[in-house]
Parts: structure tokens; C-alpha cells; sequence
């Protein structure tokens, strides 16, 4: 009794989480250029549509180009930083801890504005290159949380035993530290760049009016006219999500990653 | 003086002194144990030896060299964590091979110390496993061949078989002693575990609250400990209080004990008996009359526990050895002059 | 390799990249944006350094209140719904098999993940009258025909709670999952019944936790921009909307960024409490 009401409950929010992607899909197969579920007729011919049309082409290239160039940015950053604060005994270098977390606790506006701000003052707003530094801070803190963990994960005594063995500080880190990181460093990778992927607003206030994302050519398609292949490109986007999610579960540790320690006896 | 010489070393973390002025000398090929109670600074001074940690005060000298300056990758030794440390990503081969690996040392060098170390550790053909697949025993001897792939000068162990189940434990400590002795290397071990120093070392080193409190081979330290801390350390013990009355005769427990001498500037002290030293009687007899508070009959000993004059004695016999007392009967407790060590309090 | 204080210049190179950054990149557009707040407006887009406090006065009109009054109930709804069907059902995500948690997590990123263009196209197209739900109410006759639920408060309130929902999920998830299984099974012992061992022994025991993720939702709430904008109609819009509104079709940047001052004293200040609570708990 207790199981059913307990997968019941379980169920209803899956439901709740599901429904409107499920309403999405069905609309993204509609044969007919029309925004009615459950779908008249069945047709990827939306999905194509994405790399067809060159306008949504464009949109996802930049896209892509944009995460996958910011989330290099931000573990770039959080790198040094991670490993430094678990290598030395620095407690005033925790400031630049709080600054990498900063931008992802306060309210994006406040991120987007700042950097609105700061490229016009500059005289680069608009240029795109511009967004994916602001992504990188923007997102500095997934990779900085992860391998924040992932070095508290490496055991001192590794290190120790290392040294007691002749490895000096540059051999431990490409022969100990670095091949236990590397998963962490990935999916801190990984993290950045489907949120980057994904994100609006900052992508927006720094170079809306120059170029198109797709959460901006979403948006813009939602105010300025209709079309299935909105529905294509947002399930397109979950499925991508959930397939990067999903390797990092495969093949890291997805409980102890989001904070439950001790994932190890269940 | 060659060997491993430590000079008034001290080690304090903020306010807390974790260890108070420890000289200690080690000849080349000895096997020490340090033991002592956790928190009595054992760990911090192997940390020490291996360069884990500065010394706040003194000097470590080995061979006539002060390697105290010398980093941790520079001192050429041994060392097995109480972790083991073993690297999770590397096969037990790549383990072993670590330290040759680093050095950039011929593959097939590496390959034929690895094949020499496996089979003396009778883990030959393991070379290819990963290290999650090992026991907990084989990881153990793993760690120690890995230590020893460099032939170190010196070889230290931080509490190795604690993470072992008893049985193997004693196994792995005979292993270890045969293999030390094989290959006759300075071999410096932490232990909380009295039975473990006592089957492996040379020279027991006893710590508490970060100053040696005696280093001696284990039957002395047994039989003559320095002081009340010791003696009730290493194995049990009744330690009992005693004075001279006004004939000067030793008084313990309220009876004098024949032949029992203190010295000479000394009425008040105090006094350490094994239990299996204490012999007991009928009562009416010579001794310190007592009663059966509780019997502990383990087949092999019994220990029987006589309260005398305010206190608990402990005596250990063999079911064969002696008569057996039951709870609540009275007895007479006698303790034999020689079996009396004096210890400083 | 001891861990212990930097000495030499070498020793502080690691910090030098991600320190540059995040100052240049980070903490200078915000100073900018602080000063900027000061700064008077030119009709036309631009603005003059300046030290004024008019932008912070016009905080003051009714309009203004209204918009905060707006935002900070909206938030609080949201963080109040998300909690009450969150923490049931992280905690007993929390008692199924470790593989059911993985793959409910992997849900829960990509959900997180999602942009708030996709949520907000989602849920329109779910409330519309051609393609929405009311279709189904329909078909099983619980209405007599479909009809459009957007724009409306309670889609802005959907879409924020679906929005929020799996940052819920996984901000309760670590504390609930480090939860002492034997605590139930005590209360059990002790002749309590499930329901009565969960609002009796859990929801006490994480007392703080629950404040604490109702604050951290209510910040993640406030930041919410897209989904009021699609969902609702104008007298929805939060200050969020506002701040872009003003920034990019008002052109009035110094009133933009007071506002985004404002917005992130509030946040900041709860976010100390968040840290606040938090560390009497551990304590």
C-alpha cells in the first residue's frame, strides 16, 4: 500500500514534468504547419527542417559554437582556480570562490545587465565573441562546483604516497591528480555547455540585436510567428540534454556529483 | 653514527605540541615498532621521517646527512599509508611499477621488477588486475611491494594492517617480519596494537602524549617498564600503590610483601604485577587476604578478579596450573617480590 | 607535497588566469552597473556620469511598489508550491533503488537544463485552445469546449513552478539522501505510522534545510524573465521584466541598473540568511 501511494506520488510529478515536453512532441510531427495536438498526420519534415533551413541552421551553429567555446572558457577558469584552492592553504583566495559561485546565485538579469554594461562601455557590444566570455563567467560556477568536489574526492595519501615515491609537484599532477580529475573536469564540461546551450537572457542583452542563438530564434519565433519547427528544435534540445546527462550518469558518479557523499552503499 | 637519527625533533601545530622533543636512534636493519594510543603523535613523527610534515624544532639525520631540509620526493624510502594510497586508476602492475615509471626506467626494467616483487609477495600473474578487484590482504601486500620497488633506504609503515580482520592481521605481521628480515632494510611501523610491535619489532618505541616514554626490545618493555604509562600499555597489569612502614618493610595493600625492596630515596611509589605473576591461595595463608569479586574463564586462561584492600587484582592462570576459586569465596593474594617492577607514575 | 601556505610568486601563478578573469569579466561590470545606477539619463540611450539618486527615488511610485509587490508574491508562491511537492517526493526518490534515483536525476537536469524560451513555448502550447490540455477535458467531457488558459496568472505560476521544480528537486536532494534511514525506522518502532514519522521526525529533523531551499527557490524565482513575459500579460511582469524592459526598449540604463542593485540586495541579503541558517544547522 505504501509502495503504490509512494510510486503514485512519484508518477503524478513525473506526469507534471513530462506532460507539456510530451504536448511539444506530438506538435513537433504535425504534417501540416499548425499548432494542434494531438497531431494531424505524422511528419519529421520539422526536424529536418533544422538543418534545412538555413536561418535554423545558423541559429544552432552559433549555438554550438557559442556553449562549447564558453564552457571551455569557464573550465578553463575554474581549473587553476579548483586546483589551487585544494593545494594550498590560502583562505583569503576563497574570495575568488565566491566570485565564481556569484554569478549563478543572483538573478541572471543582474549578470546580463552587468554585461550590457560593460561591453557597451567597451565599445564591443554586439561583437560575438563578447557572449561567450559572459557565458563563461556566467556558468564559471558549474565547472568550479564540480571540480571543487572532485578534488576534495582525491585522497590526500595518493598525493603523499606519490611523493614519498620520487614524483615531484609537476609529475604528481600529470600522473596522479589529472587522470582522477579528468571525469569531473568533463562533466563540469558537460554542465556549461547544455546550460549555455539553453540560455536566454544574457545571450540576449549582449549580442541579441547581431546574432541568433536558438533560444533567441525560439523566442523571437514565439512573438513574431508561429512554426512546428520550434516544437523540433525545443525536443531536439531536451534529447540532447537528457543524452549528456545521461553519460554523465553512466559513467560518473551522479548522486556524490550533486552532493550526496556517501553514494557508495545503496 | 649511520643510520637513522632524529635530534630533539618537535613538531607543534598552532598551540597544540603534537610532538615534544623525541631523539631516537635507529641502526641500519632494524625493524621498529612506534606504539602508542591515538593522539600520542607516532603518526606525525613517521610523517616526519618521510618528509610529510616540517619539523618545528630538531633534526633528521641519516647516515650522518640532515635530510630535515630534503623534500619528500628526494629522500628515497618506502612508505605504506594506513590507506594503503594505492592509485585507483592503475592496474596492480602500474602500481608497482609507479616509482620506476616516474624515473622513466626501460619498460622491460619495469616489467622484470614488477614480476620480482609479485612473486615476493606470492601475488604472481596479479600484474594485470585492477586494484578494486584485489582483497583486502593482497591490497596490502601490494602497497608494500609498491614501497619496495625502489629498494628505499628506508621503509615505513602507518598503521598497515589496521583495516585487516584479526586472523589475517597476525598472518601479515609474520609476512612482514620474514620480508624485512629477507631483506634487511630499516623498517620503521605504527601501530596502536601492543600484540603487533610484539611480534615484529626489534625495538619498541612506546609514545604518549608526544614524548617516548621507552624504547626498548619488547621483552624488556614488558618485563621492565619505565613507567605506569607503559606498563599498562603494553599488556595488562596491576598497578598498585606502595610504602615503607616504620620497619621499613614494602607494604602493599595494606600487607607487607617479603623481599620486596624500594629504593633507597623512595617510601612512597608504585608498582606493576602481571597478572600471571599473581598467585593465588587458600586463605589463612601468607599474602594479602581478598575475595573472588569475578571469575572470567576463557578455556584457555582464567582470569580471576580478587578485590584486596579497596582494590581489583587480577591474576591469570591455566585451568591445569592452579585451583580454581569461585566468585565469593575469599582467597589470599600473593605477590612474589621479583615479579614486582617499581614504576615512575 | 605538503599542502600548506603559498611563499613564492610561483606559487600563486595557478591563481593569476581565473583571477584576472573573474575580476575583469565579473567584478568590473558589476562596479559599472553600480555606477551607472548613479548616473543621469540623455534621452537617446546615453548616459553621463553623474552621482544622482533619482533612479533609486522613482522606486517609490506606486507603479514601482506594485511591480516589487508582484515579484516578491509571485516568488513566494513559487517557492512555497515547489517545497510542498518537492520535499515529499525527493524524499522518496530518496528511499527508491540507486538506479531509479540516477535516472529521476538525469530527468531532473535535463528539465533544469531546459531554457526558460522552451518552458515558456512548452506550456503556452500545452494552455493554448488548439493544442492544449482543455482538448483532453473535452474529450472526457469535463468541459463543453477547448479554450485558452494563456495568458493568465496561474500559467505564469505553472510555468515558474515547472521551471523551479528540479533546482527544488536537487537543492533538498543531498540533505535528504545523507538523512539517518534508522530515524524513521525508530519512530516506527515506536508505534508511529509512516505519515505521522514523516511530518513528526523528518520534516522537524530538516527544519532548516526546508527554510533554507525556500529561500534559495525564492531567489531562483526572482531571476525568472521569459516565463512571465510569455505566460502572462503585462500587469504579471516581474522586475526582472522591467529591468530588461528598461535597458533595452526604454533605453534607460541608469534606472535599469538601480533596479538590478535593488534586485540583488534582496537577494544577496537572503542568500545570508540562507548561509545564516545554514550554518546553525551544522553547528
Amino acid at each position: 500500500m505504501k509502495r503504490i501511494l509512494s510510486r503514485l506520488y512519484l508518477a503524478l510529478v513525473g506526469l507534471l514534468l513530462a506532460l507539456p515536453l510530451v504536448v511539444v512532441a506530438g506538435v513537433s510531427v504535425n504534417e501540416k504547419q499548425s499548432l494542434t495536438f494531438p497531431p494531424e498526420g505524422f511528419s519529421l519534415a520539422w526536424y529536418t527542417q533544422i538543418f534545412a533551413d538555413s536561418g535554423w541552421r545558423s541559429a544552432l551553429v552559433n549555438s554550438v559554437v557559442l556553449a562549447a567555446s564558453a564552457a571551455a572558457l569557464a573550465v578553463a577558469i575554474a581549473f587553476p582556480l579548483a586546483w589551487f584552492l585544494w593545494r594550498r592553504i590560502a583562505p583569503w583566495a576563497n574570495i575568488f570562490q565566491v566570485l565564481g559561485l556569484a554569478p549563478f546565485i543572483l538573478p541572471p538579469v543582474i549578470t546580463a545587465l552587468g554585461m550590457l554594461t560593460f561591453w557597451a562601455t567597451l565599445g564591443f557590444y554586439g561583437q560575438p565573441w563578447t557572449a561567450a566570455i559572459s557565458h563563461a563567467i556566467f556558468f564559471v560556477t558549474l565547472p568550479l562546483v564540480t571540480l571543487s568536489l572532485g578534488f576534495s574526492s582525491i585522497d590526500r595519501p595518493l598525493v603523499e604516497a606519490a611523493s614519498t615515491m620520487g614524483a615531484d609537484e609537476r609529475t604528481v599532477l600529470r600522473t596522479v591528480v589529472l587522470p582522477l580529475i579528468l571525469p569531473y573536469v568533463i562533466s563540469g564540461y558537460a554542465f556549461a555547455f547544455v546550460l549555455s546551450l539553453n540560455e536566454y537572457i544574457v545571450a540576449y542583452m549582449t549580442v541579441g540585436f547581431t546574432m541568433e542563438t536558438l533560444p533567441i530564434k525560439i523566442f523571437n519565433a514565439l512573438r513574431y510567428g508561429y512554426t512546428p519547427t520550434m516544437a523540433s528544435v525545443s525536443i531536439f534540445f531536451v534529447a540532447i540534454a537528457a543524452i549528456v546527462f545521461g553519460l554523465i550518469a553512466h559513467f560518473g558518479d551522479l548522486p556524490r556529483l550533486l552532493g550526496a557523499m556517501d553514494s557508495t552503499d545503496k | 653514527m649511520s643510520g637513522l637519527v632524529l635530534q630533539d625533533v618537535a613538531k607543534h601545530f598552532g598551540n597544540l605540541v603534537a610532538v615534544d622533543n623525541v631523539s631516537l636512534t635507529v641502526p641500519h636493519g632494524t625493524f621498529v615498532c612506534m606504539l602508542g594510543p591515538s593522539g600520542c603523535g607516532k603518526t606525525t613523527v613517521l610523517r616526519m621521517i618521510a618528509g610529510l610534515e616540517d619539523p618545528t624544532a630538531g633534526e633528521i639525520l641519516l647516515d650522518d646527512k640532515d635530510i630535515t631540509p630534503v623534500p619528500t620526493h628526494k629522500r628515497n624510502l618506502g612508505m605504506v599509508f594506513q590507506s594503503l594510497a594505492l592509485f585507483p586508476h592503475l592496474t596492480v602492475g602500474e602500481n608497482i611499477a609507479y616509482p620506476l615509471r616516474i624515473r622513466r626506467a626501460p619498460r622491460a626494467e619495469q616489467q622484470k621488477r614488477v614480476d620480482e616483487l609479485l612473486s615476493l609477495i606470492h601475488l604472481d600473474g596479479y600484474a594485470d588486475r585492477p586494484v578494486s578487484k584485489l582483497s583486502g590482504g593482497q591490497r596490502q601486500r601490494v602497497a608494500i611491494a609498491r614501497a619496495l620497488a625502489l629498494s628505499p633506504k628506508l621503509f615505513l609503515l602507518d598503521e598497515p594492517l589496521s583495516a585487516l580482520d584479526a586472523k589475517l592481521r597476525e598472518a601479515m605481521q609474520v609476512e612482514l617480519r620474514q620480508l624485512q628480515q629477507k631483506l634487511g632494510i630499516t623498517t620503521i611501523v605504527v601501530t596502536h596494537d601492543q600484540r603487533e610491535a610484539m611480534t615484529m619489532a626489534d625495538l619498541v618505541v612506546v609514545m604518549g602524549e608526544g614524548r617516548i616514554r621507552q624504547a626498548a626490545p619488547p621483552i624488556e618493555i614488558y618485563r621492565k617498564p619505565a613507567d605506569a604509562f607503559v606498563a599498562d600499555f603494553i599488556g595488562s597489569t596491576n598497578l598498585l600503590d606502595v610504602e615503607t612502614d616504620g620497619s621499613g618493610r614494602a607494604v602493599v595493600l595494606g600487607s607487607a610483601v617479603p623481599g620486596l625492596k624500594l629504593p633507597d630515596d623512595q617510601h612512597k611509589a608504585m608498582i606493576s604485577v602481571r597478572p600471571e605473576d599473581v598467585h593465588l591461595k587458600a586463605p589463612g595463608s601468607d599474602g594479602i587476604a581478598g575475595k573472588v569479586n569475578f571469575v572470567r574463564d576463557l578455556g584457555g586462561t582464567i582470569e580471576t578478579f580478587v578485590e584486596a584492600g579497596g582494590k581489583i587484582v587480577v591474576a591469570v592462570t591455566t585451568p591445569r596450573e592452579r585451583t580454581k576459586f569461585a566468585a565469593g569465596e575469599a582467597v589470599s593474594v600473593v605477590l612474589p617480590a621479583e615479579a614486582c617492577v617499581v614504576v615512575k607514575q | 607535497m605538503k599542502r600548506e601556505p603559498p611563499r613564492s610568486l610561483a606559487d600563486y601563478a595557478p591563481l593569476a588566469f581565473p583571477a584576472v578573469m573573474l575580476v575583469v569579466f565579473f567584478v568590473v561590470p558589476f562596479s559599472t552597473m553600480i555606477a551607472v545606477s548613479f548616473f543621469r539619463r540623455q534621452q537617446g540611450g546615453f548616459y553621463t556620469p553623474d552621482f544622482v539618486v533619482d533612479n533609486y527615488a522613482r522606486f517609490l511610485t506606486t507603479f514601482f511598489g506594485g511591480v516589487l509587490g508582484f515579484s516578491l508574491m509571485l516568488a513566494i508562491m513559487v517557492a512555497l508550491v515547489c517545497v510542498a511537492i518537492a520535499f515529499p517526493f525527493t524524499f522518496l526518490l530518496a528511499q527508491t533503488k540507486r538506479r531509479v534515483q540516477i535516472v529521476w536525476l538525469v530527468v531532473m537536469l535535463s528539465v533544469l537544463s531546459l531554457s526558460e524560451v522552451i518552458i515558456g513555448f512548452a506550456w503556452s502550447t500545452l494552455f493554448s485552445r488548439t493544442a492544449g490540455i482543455t482538448n483532453l477535458f473535452v474529450w472526457l467531457g469535463l468541459m463543453s469546449e477547448p479554450q485558452a488558459l494563456v495568458p493568465g496568472f496561474g500559467a505564469v505560476l505553472t510555468g515558474m513552478v515547472y521551471q523551479a521544480l528540479p533546482y527544488t528537486v536537487l537543492v533538498l536532494y543531498p540533505a535528504i539522501v545523507r538523512l539517518d534511514p534508522t530515524l524513521t525506522e525508530a519512530a516506527r518502532t515506536l508505534g508511529a505510522s509512516p505519515l505521522l514519522a514523516f511530518f513528526n521526525v523528518i520534516v522537524p529533523t530538516l527544519r532548516n534545510t526546508i527554510v533554507a531551499t525556500l529561500i534559495m527557490v525564492f531567489v531562483f524565482a526572482l531571476g525568472s524573465y521569459l516565463l512571465p513575459q510569455i505566460l502572462g500579460r503585462p500587469q504579471h511582469w516581474t522586475l526582472s521584466v522591467l529591468i530588461t524592459d528598461q535597458a533595452i526598449y526604454q533605453s534607460n540604463m541608469p534606472f535599469a541598473a538601480a533596479m538590478a542593485v535593488f534586485l540583488v540586495l534582496i537577494s544577496l541579503s537572503l542568500v545570508a540568511l540562507t548561509l545564516f541558517v545554514g550554518r546553525r544547522e551544522t553547528a
